[in-house]
């Protein structure tokens, strides 16, 4: 068996700040670092909203790139609890300007690209991380709100600073930096935070802690931190976890650690399951991607959450772990996604079981000869919005384009997101054609009762219940 | 070199872009400061039985906990109309409504205190909607009618009449920073107040009355905010004044700065309208009388309604000569926050009506819309060329503009092949619309078109520029920095602008109605011009030159006129006169001259000019979704002789951007008890890089001098956020090609669901008609 070590306990949270140690012994580890950086006098980084959805707050942070080295990446300060940065090095808007202006820095002066600034830092800093990975551009600052400039001259600083290779003293320091996080815990009176290495540590701190909260990115938690300041006694994080992260593909499946970010699974498995491209594009923004897991979107069981669907619709599987006995083996199991949901913000998770991984399969059901899949997502705006309702359909065509299996999985029409189960029946052995899908929709406008919000009335997510599974059709025809 | 016109960016940009620009929350904090949290009233309307503040006391770094006994002068922050108590005494009127404020030594320990405060309510029955309140007789302020003709009379007798109703929803300013101000009393009862305030001179009026201290005694500092919008016009003021009651109480420096939602939850926002027509007109879509009857939610208190109402009014024709007009206007009294200034200030909802209306008579009479609306334009001399208020649109660019934009826009090449588009394609529809603006500039209230100055030249000749107006991202400060460099013939860099303080230039206006340039720039560039005819003798006789008549003051230097190697340098000029014990500061005043407006008639020149625009905007609308995209836009608009072209198609680019989020995606959501539920970015959506086009044009008018404003600019603040009619009229013309309606009803904000609402009402129609086309023909 192989042997597991708690992490090891420190007396002080540490991090680099624009390049100087910062050494924490008092503060709480789960302070967000926007909290500590507005209280220590940094006021450089603002506070928009404290959601994570205005990105005034964003910093950088030294991670790891999909391809293992390290990368710049743009994060919101304002989720980021301080315990998730120890060992890390952090880049604030103070500490990109060398003597002389940043080129970003620059090209947003010469744009216009501030009209009032409270939004500026935040962008600067967005427009950093993409500056080093040489792609500036929209998608580099959709997390960022701005309510004076139409964005127009920000686009035109980007377009300015993009396709750079730089070489100056921030990409020789990254070159230098390891993405890799150590094993970490702080141990203080009223609370504590872990970061332990592999699974069996992580299972045995949560059996020592049967009340502590675990923490992926922290951008469902994060929420709670910042508006609630909600002082958790135990946190565990998962990002060290080396059993939850990575991405492995055979021919038949793909296997997702439930630690690894989102902007990873986005860049590594690009063109693999266009369902899943299309989700994770319209997820959110590129800050909450560079920190959100699939582990956390499923682990938050939101009946809104945009993964599901996707997992539904592609017959993905989830594997659980837990350690009934510490003498014994690690306990898994595996279960189809759409088991794993029992109700309302319920799930199947047990006290002590935490997912380990995702796997999609990605095998042609028997008899079929080609498949047709993708995700759509409605909300009232297009761009890093809540789901109204989003769906993802996958349907296997045999020779003769007769449906063999479909798999049709939403979010936002019930309590969990689900499979419209009778209308993938009735869709068996039927001709993929306009007449099937059109006698199909009364059947799907029913097959939910959806509630009114405020993001829309029950009524129109019946519509698009059926709407959008037409839509695919039509798709799927040009 | 000249400072006027050239493209400057923003001066505090280095600022902005290295994080060290200072904003109000950001300054250093002085010992012993104290922070604010409010207690918020769970219910939209109640009568308050009993305030416990006692269980606070138990939580540790609590200070005090504020109540309506600790204000010793008066309890009202209102305006226009005293009816806005800062602490509520007997009845909360809107959900959310601040009842009292507790002091932490933190904000953490006056929050948690916050929450211990004990009120106890008695739950009565709110008034949610203008409906409501047009149901129960419940108003604010004075109805107001603007009439020209006889409306009636020309419906009666006109070729074609139709009704149309529209209602929108008002928006959230979402500017970046929330409303924040420090107070910092000294220990002889003066106060120094730092606030997030589009006019600190009312935020010092209302604190003194609190305070029930001279306005002396105040001074209000803004340095700068993180956008306004009008959001921190009259807003800004009951922050202020808890901060100060709590200094005032507690003898130490407070902070408040708002959370995201206790600022959406507790400030006003732009006004939702009600609008209601009749529209008569002609077989060739001519207007002939119109009859309005508009109604605002103005929420609980007055605030700014009635001139935000009356804007609407006087905005109802947009760029249309209406023969015969009436518009009527009121003022909806709700249980919701108390609505307010929102660039625009009522024109756009007043224009949102008649482009409804003539929307709906180019579908009845199935010409195209931009045709009906050109034929409409003021046009001509006399009666054709004056509003429905009497105010005569002298200087008319409106066809030179719509021209212009046609042009620019390509639009009858797109607009076929846009229909190629939409044959080929069932379930998506693409349309183009072009819509003008026209918008009045100065303040409905007369007396706030008068700004000062202040400009004060040190020995070293450097100098400092203060003024009147506020920064708040607009660019105002750049634009006064370009102006007093080039009157008094100096580099830029040796102006520094300070903060605008009450007791730099006292009385000052809002810096609002888009008038911060036009007022300010007249009162700064008066008072550089009386230190140059100050300094022009000292450098005359430095330069041994019989006459001041000989001197100009150009780039750095004084230079004689004839022979302009004669020259010294501006600073030596300083120099000299301070030795020569001539004064260097001087004020600088402006008012604007020769408008007016008759309270009795409702008639007048309330207007110095107008400000006029176009835009063409081309969307792409899914019929199983209802989402639209926009996919270019192109605009021609007017700022007279730019003062500064980067500043002016920053506004121009971000007004009709935040306009075109009005319209589409901010939608505001309260609930049956009057919650508001949208109340953070999370479920109010403004818009992202993500929904702006990449094309995307901007062409300043040229060849438009505009006479009598400072150096021929003109106001460009507010009116392009009405360029983005065009985008509402855009997704509307999509809606109309998935059938052949001859209306199309579109909610506001054209949300998707909203969108696929009126599609399928257009499909009905369509298919209604359909099946009734053969009983016609039998
Ligand atoms: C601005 C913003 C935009 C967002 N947009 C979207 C969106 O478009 N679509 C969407 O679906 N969501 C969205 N979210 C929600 C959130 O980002 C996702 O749910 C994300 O996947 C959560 O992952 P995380 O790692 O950050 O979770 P965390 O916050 O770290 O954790 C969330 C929960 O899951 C639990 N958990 C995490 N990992 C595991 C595990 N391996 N095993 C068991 N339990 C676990 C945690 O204990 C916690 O209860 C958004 C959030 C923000 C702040
Ligand atoms: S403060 Fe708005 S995203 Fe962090
Ligand atoms: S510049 Fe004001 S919010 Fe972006």
């Amino acid at each position: 068996m192989p042997q597991s070590s708690p992490p090891p306990s420190s007396p002080t949270l540490s991090f680099t700040l624009n390049g100087k140690p910062v050494r924490l012994r008092q503060e709480s580890p789960t302070t967000t670092l926007l909290h500590y950086l507005n209280q220590s006098g940094s006021t450089g980084t603002k506070e928009g909203c404290g959601d994570g959805d205005c990105g005034a707050c964003t910093v950088v942070i030294v991670g790891e790139g999909a391809d293992g080295q390290p990368q710049y990446q743009a994060v919101n300060s304002c989720l980021i609890p301080l315990g998730s940065l120890a060992g890390r090095e952090v880049i604030t808007v103070e500490g990109v300007a060398n003597g002389a202006l940043h080129p970003v820095q620059a090209a947003m002066v010469e744009t216009g690209g501030s009209q009032c600034g409270y939004c500026t830092p935040g962008f600067i800093m967005s427009l950093f991380a993409a500056y080093y990975d040489g792609v500036v551009d929209d998608a580099s600052v959709e997390g960022n709100l701005c309510r004076c400039t139409g964005y127009l001259p920000i686009r035109r600083a980007a377009q300015q600073v993009t396709g750079v290779q730089p070489c100056d003293a921030f990409a020789s320091q990254l070159s230098q930096s390891s993405p890799r996080l150590e094993p970490w815990s702080l141990i203080q009176a009223e609370q504590s935070f872990f970061r332990p290495g592999d699974v069996r540590s992580l299972l045995n701190l949560m059996a020592g802690h049967p009340t502590a909260t675990l923490i992926a990115g922290g951008t469902d938690l994060g929420l709670e931190l910042s508006h609630k300041r909600r002082l958790y006694p135990v946190m565990i994080s998962l990002e060290a976890v080396a059993e939850l992260q990575g991405i492995s593909q055979t021919p038949d499946a793909v296997t997702i650690g439930a630690a690894v970010p989102l902007s990873q699974i986005e860049q590594t498995l690009t063109g693999v399951f266009p369902s899943l491209d299309t989700m994770l594009y319209w997820f959110a923004a590129r800050q909450v991607r560079n920190r959100a897991t699939m582990g956390g979107n499923l682990g938050t069981a939101s009946p809104i959450g945009d993964l599901p669907p996707v997992l539904l619709s592609l017959d993905a599987t989830l594997t659980l772990v837990s350690q009934p006995d510490p003498e014994e083996a690690l306990h898994e199991r595996t279960l189809p996604v759409a088991d794993f949901f029992t109700g309302y913000r319920e799930t199947v998770l047990q006290p002590g079981e935490v997912i380990r991984h995702v796997t999609l399969p990605h095998t042609l059901s028997a008899g079929a000869v080609r498949r047709l899949s993708q995700s759509y997502k409605v909300g009232k705006r297009g761009t890093d919005d809540i789901s109204i309702v989003a769906a993802a359909f996958t349907v296997d065509l045999d020779g003769e384009d007769r449906v063999v299996q479909a798999r049709l999985g939403y979010g936002g029409v019930a309590a969990t997101p689900a499979r419209a189960i009778a209308v993938e029946d009735a869709l068996i052995g039927q001709p993929w054609s306009g007449e099937t899908v059109r006698s199909l929709k009364p059947m799907l406008h029913d097959a939910f009762t959806p509630l009114s919000d405020l993001r829309g009335s029950a009524s129109y997510r019946r519509r698009l219940v059926a709407n959008l599974f037409e839509k695919f059709f039509q798709e799927s025809q040009s | 070199m000249s400072a006027v016109g050239t493209r400057k960016s923003h001066e505090s940009a280095e600022g902005h872009v290295t994080g060290r620009a200072v904003y109000t929350d950001e300054q250093r904090q002085p010992a012993g400061m104290l922070s604010l949290w409010p207690v918020m009233a769970p219910h939209a309307h109640a009568r308050i039985i009993r305030i416990d503040p006692s269980p606070a006391y138990e939580i540790e770094g609590l200070v005090t906990v504020l109540t309506t006994d600790d204000i010793p002068g008066e309890n009202d922050t209102g305006t226009i109309v005293w009816d806005e108590a800062l602490f509520p005494t007997e009845f909360v009127k809107f959900w959310g409504m601040p009842v009292v404020w507790t002091v932490g030594e933190t904000e953490d320990a006056a929050r948690i205190a916050a929450s211990k405060v004990i009120v106890e309510y008695e739950p009565l029955e709110p008034i949610l909607s203008i409906q409501a309140a047009i149901a129960q007789d419940s108003f604010l302020g004075f109805p107001v009618t603007v009439e020209r003709g006889d409306a009636q009379a020309a419906l009666a007798d006109a070729p074609h009449t139709l009704e149309g109703e529209l209602e929108m929803k008002g928006q959230d300013h979402f500017y970046l920073e929330t409303h924040t101000s420090w107070v910092v009393p000294d220990r002889e009862g003066n106060y120094q107040v730092y606030a997030s305030t589009q006019h600190p001179t009312e935020t010092q009026v209302v604190i003194a009355r609190l305070l029930g201290v001279p306005s002396n005694r105040v001074v209000v500092t803004c340095l700068r905010m993180g956008g306004g919008f009008g959001g921190k016009e009259t807003q800004a003021n009951p922050y202020a004044a808890v901060a100060a009651i709590a200094a005032y109480k507690t003898g130490r420096p407070v902070r408040v700065k708002l959370k995201r939602d206790h600022d959406m939850i507790t400030s006003g926002k732009r006004h939702g309208f009600l609008g209601q027509y009749r529209i008569g007109y002609t077989d060739e879509g001519l207007i002939t009388a119109v009859d309005m009857d508009l109604c605002s939610d103005g929420g609980w208190s007055v605030d700014l309604s009635p001139p935000v109402l009356l804007r609407a009014v006087l905005h109802a024709d947009n760029a249309y000569y209406v023969p015969h007009m009436t518009v009527r206007g009121r003022i909806a009294k709700t249980n919701k926050v108390s609505n307010t200034a929102f660039r625009g200030f009522g024109g756009p909802q007043g224009m949102l009506v008649i482009e409804d209306a003539v929307d709906r008579v180019a579908r009845a009479l199935r010409l195209p819309p931009e045709l009906v609306r050109e034929r409409n334009f003021y046009r001509g001399d006399g009666e054709t060329n004056t509003t429905h208020y009497g105010q005569e649109v002298v200087d008319n660019r409106l066809a030179r503009i719509w021209s212009e934009a046609i042009a620019s826009a390509n639009f009858a090449e797109r607009q076929g092949a846009i229909a190629q588009f939409n044959e080929a394609h069932p379930h998506r529809k693409r349309a183009l619309a072009i819509t003008p603006v026209k918008f009045g500039i100065s303040f409905n209230k007369k007396v706030y078109n008068q700004a000062g100055a202040l400009v004060l030249i040190y020995a070293d000749g450097s100098i400092q520029l203060n003024h009147g107006g506020t920064e708040m991202g607009q660019g105002l400060h750049t634009k006064m920095l370009q102006v007093a460099a080039h009157t008094l013939g100096v580099r830029g860099d040796r102006v520094r602008i300070m903060p605008t303080s009450t007791d730099k230039v006292p009385n000052t206006s809002a810096t609002a109605a888009s008038s911060g340039s036009d007022l300010n720039g007249q009162a700064v560039k008066d008072a550089c011009s009386t230190l140059l005819t100050r300094l022009a003798p000292v450098a005359a006789k430095l330069l041994e030159l019989d006459g001041p008549e000989e001197i100009d003051f150009i780039d750095d230097w004084a230079i004689c006129r004839t022979y302009p190697s004669r020259r010294v340098r501006f600073e030596a000029v300083a120099q000299q006169a301070y030795d020569d014990r001539v004064p260097l500061s001087a004020t600088g005043f402006y008012r604007t001259p020769n408008i007016y407006w008759d309270y009795e008639t409702n008639r007048g020149r309330p207007f110095y000019y107008f400000a006029y625009g176009a835009a063409v905007s081309e969307v792409e609308v899914d019929g199983f979704t209802g989402c639209f995209k926009l996919r270019q836009v192109d605009i021609v608009h007017d700022v007279g002789e730019s003062l500064n072209p980067l500043v002016d198609r920053g506004q121009i680019e971000g007004g009709f951007v935040q306009g075109m989020g009005w319209l589409t995606m901010e939608d505001l959501v309260w609930d049956e008890q009057g919650r508001l539920r949208t109340v953070a970015p999370s479920t109010y959506k403004i818009p992202t890089i993500g929904e702006i086009p990449e094309q995307f044009e901007v062409h300043l008018l040229e060849r438009a001098a505009q006479e009598g404003v400072i150096y021929g600019s003109k106001a460009v603040g507010e009116p392009p956020l009405m360029l983005a009619m065009s985008v509402r009229e855009a997704i509307r013309g999509a809606i109309a090609a998935f059938g052949q309606a001859s209306a199309v009803p579109l909610a506001s904000p054209a949300t998707p669901e909203a969108i696929l609402d009126a599609i399928e009402g257009v499909q009905a129609a369509t298919s209604a008609a359909e099946t009734r086309q053969p009983v016609l023909f039998d």
